[in-house]
């Protein structure tokens, strides 16, 4: 691969240009990756917040802090934001639209106008949202009919919000999918493309085509409550466990949505800090794609115990162990990767490392859910709060704080104190556990989800997650104000600070505004460390 | 292949070809109302969704030149029906096959 | 792609070719989501028309099955001329292919008139989406088909005003030709919609 370094007379970093309307007209791809890195990390913080209050009032079995009514709205705005604002468009909207058009060599997305109106078509949502917080629905993030149809808190405008944040999904998936296709530089075979970019395609393709389907499920609840149309409603003839159906035909390839981008982060992470080719490039390339395609089969599991049919029921939980296989093979893969490497324990690597680890757990314990029999006993308990948390925060958080460490330097031209990061590190790894894994032990005892108050035979499991959350928190906060501050007076980074192959990394820090000097002519794959292949 | 153009746009599509599918389209919108006024049990359903996908197919292949078009734009138009067909297919084997009534 | 990468490094242009086949995939897999976004309301008809064939029988006979007619020919119409617009535009005719947008465009009006008859009747016969779950149906696919059919008239003007003022020829004809194939979708749904609701229901 060429390097670029003699150009730096006209080098212009991308960052130079300043202004509001420099950034609210800007069409730069990676422009567009810090105003959705902001947002989502404002709106995690934010829902973040919540999910402290939802855990200071499990503190003590007596509803104490809030009344049961604030608590179903608080669970129900920690669940949306987080779902919505922040883990859906996350990392593949943030790091996707910065990392893509980099890792491809290519100037910028196919349609850059286009991605930033879909920019604005988020921020739109999320407003549309944040103005239904006035009244704010109580229904849980899911907006399961008929208590969504009937409530009288305003769920039309918080699912017209949902409906708007969902078609900037399908616009940005669009977009990734055709600049995958069409932009790649001379030599950028689909072999040589970094895995990021495959996850990424992946997470386009469900994007694309499954937000549809919760797109007219929304408008069918919307039309439900102002029209009296009765799809949903049993007395009209309707159908309540259809909304869920149709709401779990999205909702389930949307969980991958989330995780997948995150798994192409640790591909990209793991190879760098172990200075070994990854194993397996295929197996974790076409994984993704697998993950996707079957992410579309097994929507139903999510409702064994909804009154759906036990021959559906059968199908949908053999289906559902099919994810495993897939999600197996990159395991073994990073696993393979990391055998016999010369691991350097970067805070980024920690962070891949803590994925590894903590993912595997929150996908075992998915296998439980998946069993028909099990799921029975263990539906809407703790356990699959626990079990969601491991993979939402063991998976994709840790996936995004990884992805946060490793591009910093790349993204900003600056780096962060590293003895902090590791930190920080140690408090979010300790306090996640801390908080989630007594949740299982919750969940199999009985203890249902979703309430204020609690026998007390589960205080003390019940405060240890409580006093978790406490040290998470503060891992967070540690994190964010070292990352702030490494902005602020962080040394100038180099064009490349852990010798990484990917095309990224061979242009300066932070890269100039057309990303490449010259379109680059690749040659070879991104891996091939300490060995040439 | 036209001979004068640069780009990969390889097909234009004569008026005698368009006016051709469209008769054809007329001809069987023609055939579909005439067949509703017959009943023919559960044949009337299958007749009208096989003439409404002949008329779609023809739509997509000549006016909207899928005919001409590469693989990819091939799959990506037509995996969203097979994801549609799931979607109908697996809701109803579960509305159909429950044992309680909701 | 050979030399593609001279004429990168300065400016923000792509390659012609590699925008006019960016955009038209951009479009297919928008139509895609199009596709799954009525998806929703194909499996909801299939299953109630599944549940209650009675009811669908007993009232899709409300419907006035030689409007519907009326209106698959104005739109199967309507595609031809865009179709044939689009083959104007590509052998650099421009008049000829603002006159057959114009059409077009005057098919999608046609349309939505019949549309507004029909509905009023079915009003004025107290005939509205929560009268039962047929009508709901029929309400909601053809209110989102309706809807669709302004946003194609909306792009179809826009493509008009644009070809009058000559930003499109032989060799640049790509927002046409996308802007084409949604028009070709209104049609494609509008296909199914005619015969599940108006003839078989």
């Amino acid at each position: 691969m060429a390097n670029h370094t003699i150009a730096q007379n006209v080098y212009v970093p991308f960052l130079e240009k300043k202004g509001i309307w420099s950034w609210i007209l800007t069409t730069d791809h990676k422009r567009i990756g810090i105003m959705y890195l902001i947002s989502i990390s404002f709106f995690f913080l934010v829902a973040g917040v919540f999910a402290l209050m939802l855990r200071y009032e499990l503190l003590t079995p007596a509803s104490d802090f809030v009344q049961p009514h604030t608590y179903n709205v608080l669970f129900t705005l920690h669940g949306s934001i987080m779902v919505f604002f922040f883990i859906v468009p996350g990392l593949a909207a943030s790091f996707g639209n910065f990392l893509i058009p980099l890792m491809i060599g290519a100037p910028d997305v196919a349609f850059p106008k286009l991605n930033l109106g879909s920019y604005w078509i988020y921020l739109l949502g999320t407003l549309i949202v944040l103005i239904a917080l006035a009244k704010p629905a109580d229904t849980g993030w899911t907006f399961y009919t008929p208590y969504s149809a009937t409530t009288d808190t305003d769920v039309v405008l918080i699912t017209l919000g949902v409906f708007v944040l969902g078609f900037s999904s399908i616009l940005t998936g669009l977009n990734f999918i055709v600049t995958i296709h069409k932009m790649r530089a001379p030599g950028m075979t689909w072999h040589r493309l970094p895995l990021f970019i495959w996850a990424s395609y992946a997470t386009s393709i469900l994007q694309l085509l499954a937000t549809p389907v919760v797109g007219i499920t929304l408008l069918l609840l919307i039309t439900e409550r102002t029209l009296g149309v009765g799809f949903f409603d049993p007395a009209k003839g309707g159908d309540p466990v259809l909304f869920q159906n149709f709401f779990w035909f999205y909702s389930h390839p949307a969980v991958y949505i989330m995780i997948i981008p995150a798994m192409g982060v640790i591909s990209e992470i793991i190879p760098v800090f172990a200075r070994k080719p990854i194993f397996g490039y295929k197996a974790i390339a076409y994984s993704s794609l697998g993950i996707a395609f079957i992410s579309f089969l097994v929507w139903a599991h999510h409702m064994f115990t909804s009154g759906i049919s036990d021959i559906a029921a059968t199908i949908f939980s053999f289906l559902t162990f099919l994810v495993a296989i897939p999600t197996a093979i990159k395991v073994f893969n990073w696993t393979a990767t990391l055998y016999k490497g010369s691991i350097h324990l970067h805070s980024a690597m920690l962070y891949a490392l803590a994925f590894v680890f903590l993912f595997t757990i929150g996908g075992l314990t998915g296998l439980f859910l998946g069993a028909l029999a099990a799921d029975i006993h263990l539906h809407d308990t703790y356990f699959v709060v626990a079990h969601m948390h491991y993979v939402m925060i063991g998976g994709t958080v840790m996936g995004f704080f990884g992805a946060l460490h490793f591009w910093y330097p790349k993204w900003f031209g600056r780096m962060f104190n590293e003895t902090v990061a590791k930190i920080a590190w140690l408090f979010i790894f300790i306090g996640f556990n801390v908080t989630f894994f007594p949740q299982f032990f919750l969940g199999v005892q009985g203890m249902p989800r979703r309430y204020a108050t609690y026998p007390a035979e589960f205080e003390s499991l019940m405060s240890l997650s409580t006093y978790g959350s406490w040290i998470l928190g503060a891992g967070i906060f540690i994190m964010t104000v070292n990352l702030i501050a490494g902005l602020i007076n962080g040394e100038k980074a180099p064009q490349n600070p852990y010798g990484s192959l990917s095309l990224e990394w061979q242009v300066p820090s932070p890269p100039p505004l057309e990303n490449f000097e010259e379109i680059p002519h690749v040659t070879d794959w991104s891996y091939g460390y300490g060995k040439k292949k | 292949m036209s001979t004068h153009s640069h780009t990969d746009r390889n097909h234009i599509t004569g008026n005698k070809t368009y006016v051709i599918v469209w008769a054809a389209l007329m001809v069987m919108t023609a055939v579909t109302v005439y067949v509703s006024y017959i009943n023919f049990g559960i044949l009337n359903i299958v007749i009208a969704l096989v003439v409404a996908s002949i008329k779609a197919s023809i739509v997509a292949l000549y006016f909207m030149h899928l005919k001409f078009e590469d693989s990819i734009t091939w799959v990506f138009a037509l995996f969203p029906l097979s994801l549609l067909a799931l979607l109908i297919g697996m809701t109803i084997t579960d509305t159909f096959t429950r044992t309680i009534v909701p | 792609m050979g030399d593609a990468s001279v004429e990168h490094s300065h400016g923000h242009h792509m390659d012609p070719a590699v925008e006019y086949s960016s955009s038209k995939l951009g479009m297919w897999l928008f139509l895609g989501t199009e596709i799954l976004l009525f998806g929703g309301l194909f499996a909801a008809y299939a299953i109630f028309r599944a549940k209650y064939p009675e009811m669908f029988f007993e009232q899709h006979v409300e419907l006035n099955k030689k409007m519907g007619a009326v209106n698959t020919c104005i739109l199967i119409f309507s595609s031809l001329t865009m179709a044939m617009g689009v083959s104007a535009i590509q052998r650099g005719k421009q008049k000829a292919t603002a006159i057959l947008i114009l059409i077009t465009i005057l098919c999608g009006l046609g349309f939505g008139v019949v549309k507004y008859f029909e509905y009023s009747a079915k009003f004025h016969h107290h005939i509205y989406p929560d009268t039962s779950i047929f009508f709901s149906l029929y309400f909601l696919m053809t209110g989102l088909h309706m809807l669709h059919v302004f946003v194609g008239l909306a792009i179809l003007s826009v493509l008009f005003v644009l070809t009058l003022k000559g930003k499109f020829n032989a060799k640049y004809s790509t927002p046409v030709e996308v802007g084409g194939l949604y028009w070709h979708l209104v049609d494609l749904i509008w296909i199914y919609l005619f015969p599940l609701l108006y003839l078989i229901g």
